[in-house]
């Protein structure tokens, strides 16, 4: 790490002692946080730790309550994203917030299009402009470009570029590498060294310690809207940040319980889809968790979706138990013990406007007939209340209103409540805290145990290797590599994958697209 | 942690709970004590007790959630705003003129609310799967046109029988478009608006329909008829209420409709058959427009070609006053019905009170957003939008 | 070839014109003729001056219903105020006080529109279903279900007029229409206002981070609808120098067709001004040329529907195998 030459000791960025409370909820209390130019200053916390709430003071959306913000060491009442981004904070959101039909240079100069007579754009001035800003990124494509044709690493550097708009003094990072490849995501990663190196100061939230440990200069920790101190990266480790985060200790036993599984349950010859995979064969036994290890678009998610039906296939085929699947529809995969545990819970896990009961409903619906139960659904909420510890007051409590952990554990009991042999799931702690991220680890080490097949689709190696009994490393569609029980390391699974993901990512330059 | 079915004592124990429970507390409620929590059941209990015991009076305060710890109008509004709306309106009216309230005038505000009314039964459901119909008022047309014009060539039985296949062949086209090919329901029930009228100008030949005998045929029934002093589409109305509010909260496909009006791919990863579920929505939908076509042509004992021209934006307008979301996932059929009679009552009442009969237009649009207004601005928690 | 091929891919709506007028020209007879095709602009121009400000409200994700109950009003407005009292010493020139008023009206009641949805944050298709509802009863209301004729000829004169342009006498009304395309158009693309309806469409959460005013935004482009609805409603009063209280009933219907058609999507962020103009030119090319083939008038309703939907199929088809083709390439 090349330290920047004269680290400047006044912070760019300030904040002290500020709290800001909701109804029944103090969120923040007494947090001081402060970034210096030319640093960069990582924070985290787990989820509900008041990382976003602090992140909204600083960009003026919330006012705190006590406590003050200042900027270059002038304290500042900010009243609005826009009144923070003229005073030199960027904040670089999750969700992209780009208009996809617009020019990316429309895009830069968002809501400031410069003007000329009769509210004309002065479309030379944007367009040099936007130039000497995709410049100072090194980006190659034209500011005339419609966002919609662009990559997705692509757009994250339209984002930045929009963040460099103004004289920029502390770009504000909020997860950026959850939708990059490995590829762009060291792109990013550059970038924001060359920020550093700029005297930028630069905030990065982050939940994945790998990064935190490759990027920062020092670690603020948040527990529950109170500081838990700041850190030297250089000075400290992992465990004592995760230590902090979560409260307590933790611990570091070398995995001895791979499990080989029993009978067969799930058999997949040969399977083919387009614009997907190819070539697709494996085996999954009932007692053992088999772990899918890829890139994005590497076609990991897309095997889950044939096996459950919601993907059509043009060749092979799929065995549950011995017996073919012919409908390939997802009534067909519940009926035969398969669930589906998807990744983005809002958008596939959850009816969010309906009650507990309604969603636990849903799943075993078909079997009822044409009559509804409301009685067994009540009882299937009682049940899944006590078994996953839901948090939910009574059974036709909107999920709306539960908080994130406690809707996976409502989607979690949904597929139980099918009674399934085989548990296909999909990314189980993306965007989940440190402490819940263990807690459904053990979930699914005790639900093996218990004599469930399950599957586990994740892009973050950590988690592939603290649950899989097995590892099946996906490439561009392909199944590459098969490692078992010892076998599986760091070192191994990586290896399947940039063994063949050089070769080919050299060749294809930057395209996301697995089959381009 | 006992649960209790009274809707708004949930509310309450929830948003207590949510209060009460400080960031770092662990364990779900019921592990350890949690007096707040406990305090809250308390009252709950108190609440019910007093329900059963104290009648109409404590039945309604309940109701209302007049008893609750956090009792605010904004929620009251929010859950019981077109009741209020309707008692309101009801009491005025009634005040203001002598005439309103007696047998004979809500008997024929609600016979001819009944056509809109059904036609809105059906259309609340596919509304509550997130979709649209708007071409329920052309389907009315032609199956009125259908069934009046066969009535004297084929006789009235078969005539039903054609304009029921006719009117289920419509349902079954919008419910292929939107279920099946997944096409945008606002457009493609647009399209069948006009198809649809395109077929009706064309059977007709631009010509009107009339039944010549209309003193002989038993046909006269559903439009005219009566049994036990009270008219046959009042019954009809209230009778498909009842049975499509049992579809909607008694049986799995009503559960499927709310499913995939709440999150559409959500159910789908559920196993719920999403095509056949809309698809039967457009036919539920169909069949109560033939319902209400069979009512229309047997009152009037003849049609225009445009007799239902305009009728789904009313339908549509008192789906809406009813409450129900037009992105799909909340609606209530017996919310529906208030809201088709909310109309009605209102254009009686200015009649009866001299206003020329297109006052209750002007009445019916501020009734519409104030409406929704209300609904959405409870939800949000303020009145105004968060629009700068 | 290609870009042309991408071109009529992405643009169907152009191919669909093309292919109706050689179609017509070879087989309505009088169709191929420039006094036709002056006939066919003035056709075009009541739905089309109303579906310019369209295209505006639905790129930015909204809708209005009440255009055509608007247009009754303006209208109506229109014919009654040149007898009105404060106009009567301006003689001939009390049409241009009315049609001050006309377009006043129009931009009150689309203001009323836009003030609701911006402040009421109410859904536009249910504010605007409201008002179409209201509208139309204020129409009649004030005329008391009554038609109402102009007294001053010249008011329908000025509705019949050309201007002579070369050889040609073209109508007032045509020339007018396509001049407000151009402006239209040139107001969507180049100007900041018009680049901020896309921003506000394609994404509203966005826009307001910008710091794009996204409420009266909205309510601007709602006004312009307004003021637009009112013109049609003067032009097609001159026209038939006169105003019925049921003018314009299902004109929102083939309006928002016309601009379905030109590819506009519902969900806002994605439209053009010169594709709601060849949409709305399909659909009056298709009603001149079905009359002049002698096909009854019933027919067009049917063809219509059958289009509107067959353009969602294909605008279905086309992005799936844009995805695939990404997918594969």
């Amino acid at each position: 790490m090349i330290q920047p030459a004269e680290p400047s000791k006044t912070p760019v960025l300030s904040v002290e002692g500020v709290s800001k409370s909701f109804p029944g909820v103090k969120a923040l209390d007494g947090v001081s946080f402060e970034v210096r130019p030319g640093e960069v200053m990582a924070l985290v916390g787990e989820n509900g730790a008041g990382k976003s709430t602090l992140m909204k003071v600083i960009d003026g959306i919330y006012q705190p309550e006590e406590g003050s913000v200042s900027i270059g060491g002038e304290t500042v009442a900010l009243q609005s994203p826009q009144d923070a981004k003229r005073r030199g904070i960027a904040m670089i959101h999750q969700e992209l917030s780009l208009v996809e039909d617009l020019s990316v240079a429309e895009n830069l100069f968002l809501g400031e299009l410069p003007r000329k007579s009769l509210g004309r754009v002065d479309w030379k001035k944007l367009y040099a402009d936007s130039r000497r800003l995709l410049d100072r990124l090194n980006c190659q494509f034209s500011p005339r470009a419609l966002i919609r044709n662009l990559t997705v690493a692509h757009k994250q550097l339209v984002e930045i570029a929009r963040a460099l708009v103004y004289e920029t003094r502390v770009v504000i990072f909020d997860e950026p590498t959850t939708s990059l490849t490995d590829r762009e995501r060291l792109l990013l990663f550059e970038i924001i060294r060359d920020l550093r190196s700029q005297g930028v100061g630069i905030v990065y939230i982050s939940h994945k310690m790998d990064e935190i440990f490759e990027l920062s200069d020092r670690i603020t920790v948040l527990r529950d809207g109170t500081p838990q101190g700041v850190l030297e990266t250089a000075e400290t480790d992992e465990d004592s940040v995760v230590e902090r985060m979560i409260g307590r200790k933790v611990s570091h036993a070398a995995r001895t319980d791979f499990r080989s599984g029993e009978d067969v349950v799930l058999q997949v010859s040969d399977l083919w889809s387009r614009g997907a995979f190819r070539e697709v064969s494996f085996e999954l036994r009932s007692g053992e968790i088999l772990g899918f290890y890829g890139l994005i678009g590497s076609g990991r998610t897309e095997i889950l979706e044939a096996i459950f039906g919601l993907r059509k296939c043009y060749r092979g085929e799929i065995r549950v138990a011995g017996e073919r699947l012919d409908k390939h529809n997802p009534e067909e995969a519940i009926a035969r013990g398969i669930a589906l545990i998807p990744e983005d819970r809002k958008e596939n896990g959850l009816a969010l406007s309906l009650a507990c009961d309604r969603n636990l409903g849903m799943t075993v619906m078909n079997q009822w007939g044409n009559l509804a139960h409301p009685s067994r659904e009540k009882r299937l909420f009682e049940e899944y209340r006590e078994k996953l510890s839901i948090k939910a007051p009574g059974p036709s409590y909107p999920v709306d209103n539960l908080s994130g952990g406690n809707q996976q554990k409502v989607v979690i009991g949904k597929w139980l409540a099918t009674e399934p042999r085989i548990l296909l799931v999909d990314e189980p702690t993306r965007g989940i805290d440190v402490g819940s991220k263990a807690q459904i680890h053990q979930l699914l080490r005790d639900l093996a145990a218990e004599g469930y097949a399950i599957i586990v689709v994740s892009s973050e190696m950590p988690e592939i290797i603290r649950v899989s009994d097995r590892v099946l490393s996906l490439y561009e569609g392909r199944i590459v590599s098969e490692l078992v029980g010892e076998e599986i390391s760091e070192e191994s699974v990586g290896r399947a994958i940039t063994g063949v993901g050089e070769l080919a990512s050299t060749a294809h330059d930057s395209n996301t697209s697995p089959e381009s | 942690m006992p649960s209790s079915d009274d809707s708004s004592g949930e509310l309450t124990s929830g948003t207590r709970r949510a209060a009460a429970q400080p960031p770092r507390a662990s364990g779900p409620p019921e592990a350890g004590p949690d007096p707040v929590h406990q305090q809250s059941q308390e009252a709950l209990h108190e609440a019910e007790e007093a329900v059963v015991a104290g009648g109409i009076g404590a039945r309604f305060r309940a109701l209302l959630g007049l008893d609750s710890p956090d009792f605010s109008w904004t929620k009251v509004l929010a859950k019981q705003g077109i009741l209020l709306a309707f008692v309101i309106a009801m009491v005025g009216f009634s005040l203001a003129s002598d005439r309103f309230l007696s047998f004979d005038n809500f008997s024929s505000v609600l016979r001819q609310s009944s056509i809109i009314g059904i036609m809105a039964l059906g259309v609340t459901i596919v509304v509550i799967s997130g979709n649209l119909d708007l071409s329920v008022g052309s389907m009315l047309s032609f199956a009125t046109i259908l069934v009046v014009d066969l009535h004297d060539k084929i006789g009235p039985a078969p005539a039903m029988a054609v304009a029921l296949v006719a009117a289920l062949a419509c349902g079954a086209i919008n419910g292929t478009l939107v279920g099946v090919l997944r096409l945008n329901s606002l457009i493609v029930t647009l399209g069948m608006l006009s198809a649809i009228q395109g077929f009706t100008l064309i059977y007709s030949g631009g010509q009107n329909a009339d039944i010549t005998n209309q003193s002989d045929t038993w046909f006269a029934f559903f439009g005219r008829g009566e049994i036990a002093g009270i008219a046959v589409p009042i019954l009809l109305f209230l009778g498909l209420a009842i049975i499509l509010e049992w579809v909607l909260h008694g049986t799995t496909f009503g559960r499927r409709i709310f499913a995939i009006g709440s999150k559409a791919s959500a159910a789908e990863y559920s196993g719920i058959n999403r095509v056949k579920t809309v698809f039967f929505s457009y036919l539920i939908s169909a069949f109560c427009v033939w319902c209400a076509a069979v009512v229309m042509g047997s009152r009037v004992m003849g049609s225009q070609n445009t007799v239902g021209k305009g009728y789904e934006l009313l339908v549509l307008a008192a789906i809406i006053v009813g409450g129900a979301s037009l992105l799909g996932g909340s609606g209530k059929i017996s919310k529906t019905v208030i809201g088709v009679l909310l109309l009605g009552f209102i254009q009686n009442g200015l009649l009866l009170l001299g206003f020329s009969y297109w006052t209750q237009w002007l009445v019916t649009w501020v009734v519409i957003i104030v409406a929704v207004w209300l609904d959405v601005g409870a939800r949000r928690g303020r009145l105004l939008s968060p629009y700068a | 070839m290609d870009k042309f091929k991408s071109f009529f891919l992405e643009q169907p709506i152009w191919a669909f014109l093309i292919a109706i007028t050689v179609f017509f020209s070879l087989f309505a007879p009088n169709f191929f003729d420039i006094q036709n095709f002056e006939n066919i602009l003035i056709q075009a121009s009541t739905l089309g001056i109303i579906a310019l400000g369209m295209t505006l409200v639905m790129i930015n994700g909204n809708i209005d219903l009440s255009v055509g109950a608007i247009l009754a009003f303006c209208a109506v407005v229109m014919v009654d105020a040149q007898s009105w009292p404060i106009f009567a010493q301006l003689g001939d020139w009390a049409i241009l006080g009315a049609f001050f008023m006309a377009i006043l009206a129009g931009m009150a009641l689309g203001g009323l529109n836009g003030f609701l949805v911006w402040k009421t944050g109410v859904n536009a298709f249910i504010v605007t279903l409201g008002a179409m509802i209201g509208i139309r009863g204020l129409v009649f209301v004030y005329t008391q279900e009554q038609s109402l004729f102009a007294m001053n000829f010249l008011f329908s004169d000025i509705g019949m007029s050309s201007v002579p342009l070369g050889p040609l006498a073209v109508p007032t009304i045509a020339i007018l229409f396509l001049v407000l395309v151009a402006l239209v158009h040139l107001l969507l693309t180049r100007t900041v206002h018009g680049r901020n309806t896309f921003a506000v469409g394609g994404n509203p959460e966005a826009a307001v981070n910008a710091g794009i005013r996204v409420g009266p935004h909205m309510f601007v482009n709602y006004l312009i609808l307004g003021g637009l609805t009112g013109l049609a409603g003067v032009t097609l009063s001159s026209q038939m120098g006169a105003a019925t209280p049921n003018l314009g009933r299902d004109y929102e219907l083939w309006v928002i067709t016309g601009v379905v058609l030109g590819g506009t999507k519902l969900a806002g962020g994605y439209g053009s001004i010169l594709r709601s103009f060849a949409g709305i030119l399909s659909i009056a090319i298709l009603r001149n040329g079905m009359n002049m083939m002698q096909v009854q008038a019933f027919y067009v309703y049917v063809i219509l529907g059958g289009i509107l939907i067959a353009v969602l199929i294909l605008d279905k088809q086309l992005s799936s195998r844009k995805v695939r083709l990404s997918e594969q390439v």
